[in-house]
């Protein structure tokens, strides 16, 4: 790897968006794997399409913190040319794609937040935020009914898709915390209305994700110990392994075009 | 991958400015919920639609193939049928 890591200076409206538009394409990435080798060809078409949603989302969340910052950088740089410790998405959305019924799960726990998030988010008094709430709220309304009907057929269904769904609702629990965690960085966006206090969220999260998973069969997972860290750049060893490959290219190859 | 718990579904695209719903194709899913979505992802990807129908492949008469001598043939010597015939006045419009 030749390309060095750019680097970021981060007063909280940056950090706010980097947060946001690392979560999108980290996650798109994550679905974007998928392509090929998911269960049957139009589950391979509906993965690919909600990591394209993602990716868009994270393309304009990019642009705007690029323009915030007013440093130079793009949204090329935000992804390729920084290293793990720079990235601030949360823990949740890059945990290995696993099997279907762990995919499925990790979407659909992420879902039902940036639905309610990004919803909040249309109310923001920044226009630029609101207007990419405004589109990422209906992508994310399809990921919620898409990722639920396929719990309820994971958890409703035989034995081992039960079996499964459940091992990966209970693996995946302690990363859904750090969803709704507030630090001081945002505390002052969300006085000031631009951004949207998540810990308010939280009890409609729950009562979906408690519907949903009871219409499966599945049992809520009740361990309330929560890990967190990747909003400051402690993530866990899986994002560097997911790095190395989204970034090839361009730490090899810089400014690398076809 | 025809199993018995992912039948075969016909989609039905009704386009921005279409008036009917029109066949697009086919796929398999394990009921008409997920077919419904399947067909979504597949079949409007690039803006082609502002409805979908979904119809079990099972629930579809086709005709016969090789029945169509009888069944289209003698509708080939009728040319008087078309409306060629006839001047349209312009006031009409599309018909």
């Amino acid at each position: 790897m030749t390309a060095a890591s750019i680097q970021v200076s981060e007063p909280p409206l940056v950090l706010y968006t980097l947060r946001r538009a690392d979560d999108a394409l980290i996650l798109g990435h994550r679905l974007s794997e998928w392509c090929g080798h998911a269960p049957a060809m139009e589950e391979d078409m509906a993965l690919a399409n909600m990591g394209l949603d993602l990716i868009g989302q994270a393309r304009e969340l990019y642009i705007y913190a690029a323009k915030v910052e007013g440093k130079g950088n793009d949204e090329d740089k935000f992804a390729y040319l920084r290293d793990v410790r720079q990235y601030r998405n949360l823990l949740l959305v890059e945990q290995p794609n696993g099997d279907f019924a762990r995919t499925m799960t990790r979407q659909f726990f992420y879902a039902v937040f940036a639905d309610l998030y990004w919803r909040a988010m249309m109310m923001s008094r920044d226009a630029t935020l609101a207007a990419i709430a405004a589109k990422a709220e209906k992508e994310f309304a399809y990921h919620v009914r898409h990722s639920s009907e396929w719990m309820i057929r994971l958890g409703d269904g035989t034995d081992e898709s039960h079996r499964r769904v459940q091992i990966a609702a209970d693996d995946l629990w302690a990363f859904t915390g750090e969803m709704f965690v507030v630090d001081d960085a945002e505390r002052g966006l969300i006085d000031a209305g631009i951004a949207v206090d998540p810990a308010s969220l939280r009890p409609r999260w729950l009562k979906t994700i408690s519907e949903v998973l009871s219409e499966a069969t599945l049992t809520i997972p009740q361990n309330d110990w929560m890990q967190k860290g990747g909003r400051i750049g402690h993530h866990t060893e899986h994002l560097g392994h997911l790095l190395s490959e989204l970034q090839s290219l361009q730490r090899s190859f810089p400014g690398a075009t076809w | 991958m025809a199993t018995p718990n992912s039948p075969l579904w016909e989609v039905f695209i009704r386009s921005r400015n279409g008036l009917a719903h029109k066949h697009v194709g086919s796929l398999h899913a394990a009921d008409a919920t997920l077919a419904l979505q399947a067909a979504r992802d597949i079949y409007t990807r690039r803006g082609e639609g502002l409805s979908i129908w979904v119809v079990p492949s099972s629930a579809i008469t086709a005709s016969d193939p090789s029945e169509k001598g009888m069944m289209f043939e003698p509708a080939e010597s009728k040319i008087y049928r078309h409306p060629t015939f006839y001047d349209v006045p312009d006031e009409v419009g599309h018909m």
